[in-house]
């Protein structure tokens, strides 16, 4: 909301500066979000009177002047303007002056050989409209040699403030003044109104037949106006806050919508037939609304109609039809007050705002209704004249006799400022509350603050005028001790995986949790379509975190990076939940091209199981429990993806190389693999005895090794051995690990040789040759039932 | 006598003189082995008187002594020049470049988390977290929104397509405020949380985006004020911001949720045309904060007239941002790996109070 310093003196008596009233503004809840002096840009023009107009020697559309400044000489001006004539009064720019509408300097300069020493400006340069036929013509009685801004009444300072949607109050300058005039910067002007008896009865039927909407509807009908351009005064008041002139009665309501956050209407008397009321719209109904938009309408919708047709969108814009012009003659003001919420939707609905709505939507203030309509009659007889109606009151606006129970120690309770009784009465008191002083105080809410309603508030009206600044830094009440640990088990477990992927050489990155229906639908579809989504790229709640991620990868690869290694924790969007996961993508080369290894090598899907492996132990998952189960979802390779599982049930994780289908879905020329850990199905850390390790008992005896060569059928997966060989004396054996996987010579057709090498672990005694030959025995054995043998 | 001197001389010198280990071998032979000189005149001394004996005997064991101390270090000699030789021709360019190891680094949004948690861990504050996918009570009507609150409508929040036969749109929260209702549902104060998440407004354009982060703080107890409010923001940011002349202004504003609220200003200074808070210079908006409502405390079944608290909100992002630099906040969410290495974090900088809140 924009006013400026003399527009707010006229509410506000006060001897504060600009800067004073600036500060306070801001300390108080009204922060000010500019402040601008339009004089500052024409300080350096002044009133100068043509003294003579010549013809220019060398061209026929320019004059040669002789101006007086008032400095003494007269300066020589060469200027286009048809109006220059010699005796009229204009505003003079000398060289060095900056000309803001043109962005130019002047400075002394030959004009088809004529000198020039300045310029008479046109009201385009000097940026005060659009106008530029001709040089800006000043009255007779202008000042010679004053400041032209000065002179002009511009020398006024604008004041924006951005008021927060709880202050109906300070939508206009009246209610600023009130709470300027709290904090101590003056008092406020009490508002005159001199009501207008009416010389005749009301010709119009006024009436509300939705009393929801539109509670009250007053009115009267002004007979005999000329409607032509308002004062000049008004005009400035208008334009020094950025409305444009329009009309003397189109100016008057604006004038005291800015000034008292009271929102009217006039109409067009002529252009009424029949009963003015109001209602609710009808479905097909439809208004040309002032701004040149046609809106349709519907019954939830509070309008103004006539017999005829609609006039008004009920609280937030008129009708171009009944809109006064300058030969309307009769006119009827309206002064309505309009339900807050039901203004809210029906501007929501149509998109609809304007300065009416703001205000309305807030909540006007429902006693300055009456007071409204005489304040409008007042002034719109002063700029307009005519003859006044008797008043049509309709309904009877909503009454908000609140009274709030307030004990005054809750300024310190709550809002830890100290402010004596006296001192938080006479807050009180200047903001409009009544005061019953008592144990508990009884206090009276005005009509214009229909946000209070509770001792808090009372405590921010008493602490703001007081001063947040006062509020003193009070420490928390802190536990004896060290701080405790706050992170819960899951975060943890977060946070352990996150640093371990990133000290593995993976880049964390953090993608939108939405993606393309398409690119959800290549995981399988989201639960969770957006309504009303931004585009389609950012519609649908990921079902996975690899869509974001590949769609990173293919950036990245845009920019001319191929290699590389993404991960992201975040969550997925299931259906029955957000589940947190990280999601890894690896593309491009494992190794890249180096002296030593000569060749690069691509990722495959063991490079993704390794990551996936290594994050879940960060986990402190139990990986050599982990079981590799195919049927990973279709985004992966069939054949080369593989679910990891605690047990059959409990998938942990994901991985493989990426479906060709799925790479073609994200323009991915591959080789690209990929894992999801699914952090929630990570068993909780079983945490029996606290921080105490187990007794430390190295076995005594060295650990004997023992290799044996296999074959098996091809199609056998090495895990099925390995576990076979394990569990073939599960007290000698320490560790099995495979060493080699051979096909081609040697090996049969349609089968493949796995070498594993086997740890034995003594535990009192060494083993005796026969006991090694025993287990050697069961390990071929237990091989043999996984259908291997022993290879010759 | 003079023989033995000159047998002496003559098998250092050809000891000294053996160009290889083969030829040093012969000496060996020549002088200690079976038919050697030096043994020769070894086995001369049994034949001799005991008075002969007794003055010969210390001389040529003396010289045994001395041809095979010097076929030892002749022997060493040998083999340190051979080994010098080898490795003379072993070596390597060292100026070959190893391979680089692959350099992960943590996202600047995880890291201002794990900053907060450790700073806001010191005051007592737990971790606390929510849905991202709300219903309109929790993310609103809890927070005494008013119903046609235009926060509500459909160019601020995104909203859900409804399941068939779902009664109620569910939408994306857009605030983490939601968590604070949640909490206070589900445990008994008093409450000292954080809840750091993701939120989503409808905002498109240079400095927002659609999808963002944000902390909330909640303090629910017996006889909090908006002072402790004041501490707590100054203390936090002392802390995140890593210096002791960081200055806030408190200013009146609106909240739905806050009754009094306050908008917090931080005072910054310019340095090299950019903005770094402390000092005041200016002042920049940076959180929004209050006395949680009684409506609110209310809404989520606790008595306002025992409980009462306050409640803050920042962007983590801009946090982030300030602490770090970056000025573009759509960067965070595009994966770009040049910018994910310039602005990550080294996965061992994890912050700690000792080691400190900053990388």
């Amino acid at each position: 909301m924009k006013f400026t310093l003399a527009w707010l003196k006229e509410h506000l008596e006060t001897d504060a500066d600009l800067e004073t009233i600036v500060d306070t503004l801001t300390a108080i809840g009204l922060e000010v979000e500019g402040v601008e002096n339009p004089a500052a840009k024409l300080a350096p023009f002044t009133v100068a009177r043509i003294v003579t107009a010549e013809p220019h020697p060398q061209a026929d559309k320019l004059q040669v002047l002789k101006v007086d400044t008032g400095s003494g000489e007269a300066v020589q001006v060469v200027c286009g303007a048809p109006n220059a004539r010699a005796g009229m009064l204009g505003v003079f720019g000398a060289p060095g002056a900056y000309v803001p509408g043109s962005d130019l300097h002047l400075k002394v300069a030959a004009i088809r050989g004529v000198e020039s020493r300045g310029m008479m400006c046109s009201v385009r340069e000097l940026e005060l409209g659009d106008e530029h036929d001709g040089i800006i013509e000043l009255p007779d009685d202008a000042p010679v040699g004053a400041f032209y801004a000065v002179w002009a009444g511009l020398d006024d300072p604008v004041i924006d403030v951005n008021i927060t949607p709880n202050r109906q109050d300070c939508m206009g300058v009246h209610g600023i003044a009130r709470d300027l005039a709290a904090a101590g910067l003056g008092a406020l002007r009490p508002t005159e109104i001199a009501p207008i008896a009416g010389a005749f009865p009301c010709p119009i039927e006024i009436r509300t037949d939705d009393p929801e909407g539109c509670p009250a509807f007053y009115g009267r009908v002004i007979c005999g106006v000329r409607n032509g351009a308002s004062p000049a005064w008004l005009q400035q008041r208008l334009k020094a806050v950025g409305q444009r002139p329009i009309s003397a009665l189109v100016d008057m309501t604006n004038y005291l919508m800015l000034g008292y956050g009271r929102p009217l209407h006039v109409y067009d008397l002529a252009k009424l037939s029949g009963a003015l009321a109001a209602r609710r719209a009808r479905d097909g109904e439809e208004i040309a609304a002032l701004n040149g938009k046609t809106y349709a309408l519907d019954p939830s919708m509070t309008v103004i109609a006539d017999d005829v047709e609609v006039h008004d969108i009920g609280g937030i814009m008129g009708g171009e039809h009944s809109s006064v012009t300058e030969a309307t003659t009769d006119i009827l003001i309206e002064c309505a007050y309009f339900d807050p919420a039901h203004i809210s939707r029906t501007g929501q609905k149509l998109g609809l705002s304007s300065d009416a709505r703001t205000r309305f939507e807030r909540g006007v203030d429902p006693d300055f209704v009456g007071p409204g309509l005489d304040l409008a009659t007042q002034l719109a007889i002063a700029v307009a004249g005519g003859e006044a109606s008797q008043i049509v009151r309709a309904g009877e606006p909503p009454r908000l006799d609140k009274q709030i129970a307030y004990r005054p120690e809750r300024a310190r309770e709550l809002g830890g400022i100290d402010v004596a009784e006296a001192r938080q009465e006479q807050i009180l008191g200047r903001l409009g509350f009544s005061v019953e002083r008592g144990e508990t105080w009884r206090i009276g809410v005005p009509s214009w603050r229909r946000d209070v309603d509770g001792g808090a508030d009372i405590v921010e009206e008493v602490s703001r005028i007081e001063g947040y600044d006062k509020v003193e830094s009070t420490p928390l009440p802190r536990a004896p001790g060290v701080a405790r640990p706050t992170a819960t088990p899951e975060q943890l477990v977060e946070r352990k995986v996150r640093r371990s992927a990133a000290v593995r050489g993976l880049n964390e990155a953090v993608t939108w949790s939405f993606v393309s229906e398409a690119e959800a639908d290549a995981f399988g579809g989201s639960a969770w379509i957006l309504d009303n989504p931004i585009s389609e790229e950012m519609k649908a709640m990921r079902p996975s975190l690899l869509p974001g991620l590949l769609a990173a990868v293919r950036r990245n690869a845009g920019r001319g990076a191929a290699n590389v290694r993404l991960f992201e924790i975040g969550r997925r969007y299931l259906a029955d939940g957000e589940r947190p996961t990280l999601g890894l993508v690896l593309a491009g080369e494992r190794t890249p091209r180096h002296w030593r290894s000569g060749k690069t090598e691509e990722v495959d899907a063991y490079d993704a199981k390794a990551e996936a492996l290594a994050l879940l132990a960060a986990a402190g998952v139990p990986v050599d429990n982990l079981q590799s189960l195919p049927g990973a979802s279709g985004v992966y390779h069939p054949g080369r993806s593989a679910r990891l599982a605690l047990g059959p049930k409990n998938v942990l994780a994901e991985y493989g190389e990426l479906h060709p289908a799925t790479l073609k879905a994200f323009d991915l020329d591959g080789p690209a693999v990929a894992a999801e850990i699914f952090l929630d199905a990570i068993p909780p850390k079983r945490d029996g005895g606290g921080r105490m390790r187990a007794a430390y008992a190295p076995p005594a005896l060295q650990a004997v090794k023992r290799d044996f060569a296999f074959l098996v059928p091809a199609a056998t997966a090495a895990g099925t051995l390995l576990r076979a060989v394990r569990g073939a004396d599960r007290q000698a054996i320490a560790s099995v690990s495979l060493f080699d996987v051979f096909t081609g010579q040697g090996v049969p057709e349609g089968q493949k040789s796995l070498a594993v090498e086997v740890i034995l672990q003594p535990g009192e005694k060494s083993f005796t040759e026969a006991e090694l030959k025993a287990i050697s025995g069961r390990i071929v054995a237990a091989a043999a039932k996984a259908g291997a043998r022993l290879r010759d | 006598m003079a023989d033995l001197d000159q047998l002496s001389a003559d098998l250092l010198s050809r000891i000294g003189a053996a160009a290889d280990l083969q030829a040093l071998e012969a000496e060996r032979v020549a002088a200690l082995g079976k038919q050697g000189a030096v043994t020769q005149l070894l086995k001369t001394l049994g034949g001799m008187t005991p008075e002969a004996r007794q003055a010969e005997g210390p001389r040529i064991h003396a010289l045994r002594e001395r041809v095979s101390e010097a076929i030892a270090a002749r022997k060493a000699a040998l083999e340190a020049a051979a080994l010098e030789r080898r490795l003379a021709t072993e070596g390597l360019d060292m100026t070959l470049p190893v391979a680089p190891a692959a350099a992960g680094t943590v996202h600047p949004v995880s890291q201002v988390l794990d900053e907060l948690a450790e700073i806001f861990a010191d005051l007592g504050f737990s971790v606390a977290t929510g849905p991202e996918i709300e219903d309109d009570w929790h993310n609103f009507s809890a927070l005494n929104f008013p119903p046609d609150h235009p926060a509500r409508a459909m160019h601020d929040t995104f909203y859900l397509q409804p399941e068939a036969g779902a009664i109620e749109r569910l939408l994306l929260r857009t605030h983490t405020s939601p968590v604070q209702v949640r909490t206070m549902q589900s445990q008994p104060p008093p409450l000292y949380i954080i809840a750091p998440g993701r939120t989503y407004r409808s905002d498109n354009d240079a400095t927002h985006t659609p999808m963002f982060h944000q902390v909330e703080g909640l303090v629910i107890d017996r006889d909090i004020h908006l002072g402790h409010l004041k501490w707590t923001l100054e203390t936090f940011l002392k802390a995140f911001f890593e210096r002791d002349d960081i200055v806030l202004r408190l200013r009146p504003s609106y909240f739905p949720f806050t009754e009094p609220s306050a908008e917090v200003d931080v005072g910054y200074t310019r340095v090299n045309g950019r903005r770094v808070l402390g000092g005041s210079e200016g002042w920049m908006e940076l959180l929004g904060s209050g006395m949680v409502h009684p409506r609110v405390i209310q809404a989520c079944g606790l008595d306002p007239d025992i409980w009462q608290g306050f409640a803050f909100g920042v962007g983590i992002d801009r946090l982030a941002m300030l602490k770090y630099g970056m000025d573009d906040l759509r960067a965070f969410f595009d994966g770009d790996l040049r910018w994910l290495k310039h602005y990550g974090f080294a996965a061992l900088d994890v912050p700690t109070l000792s080691g400190g809140v900053g990388a």
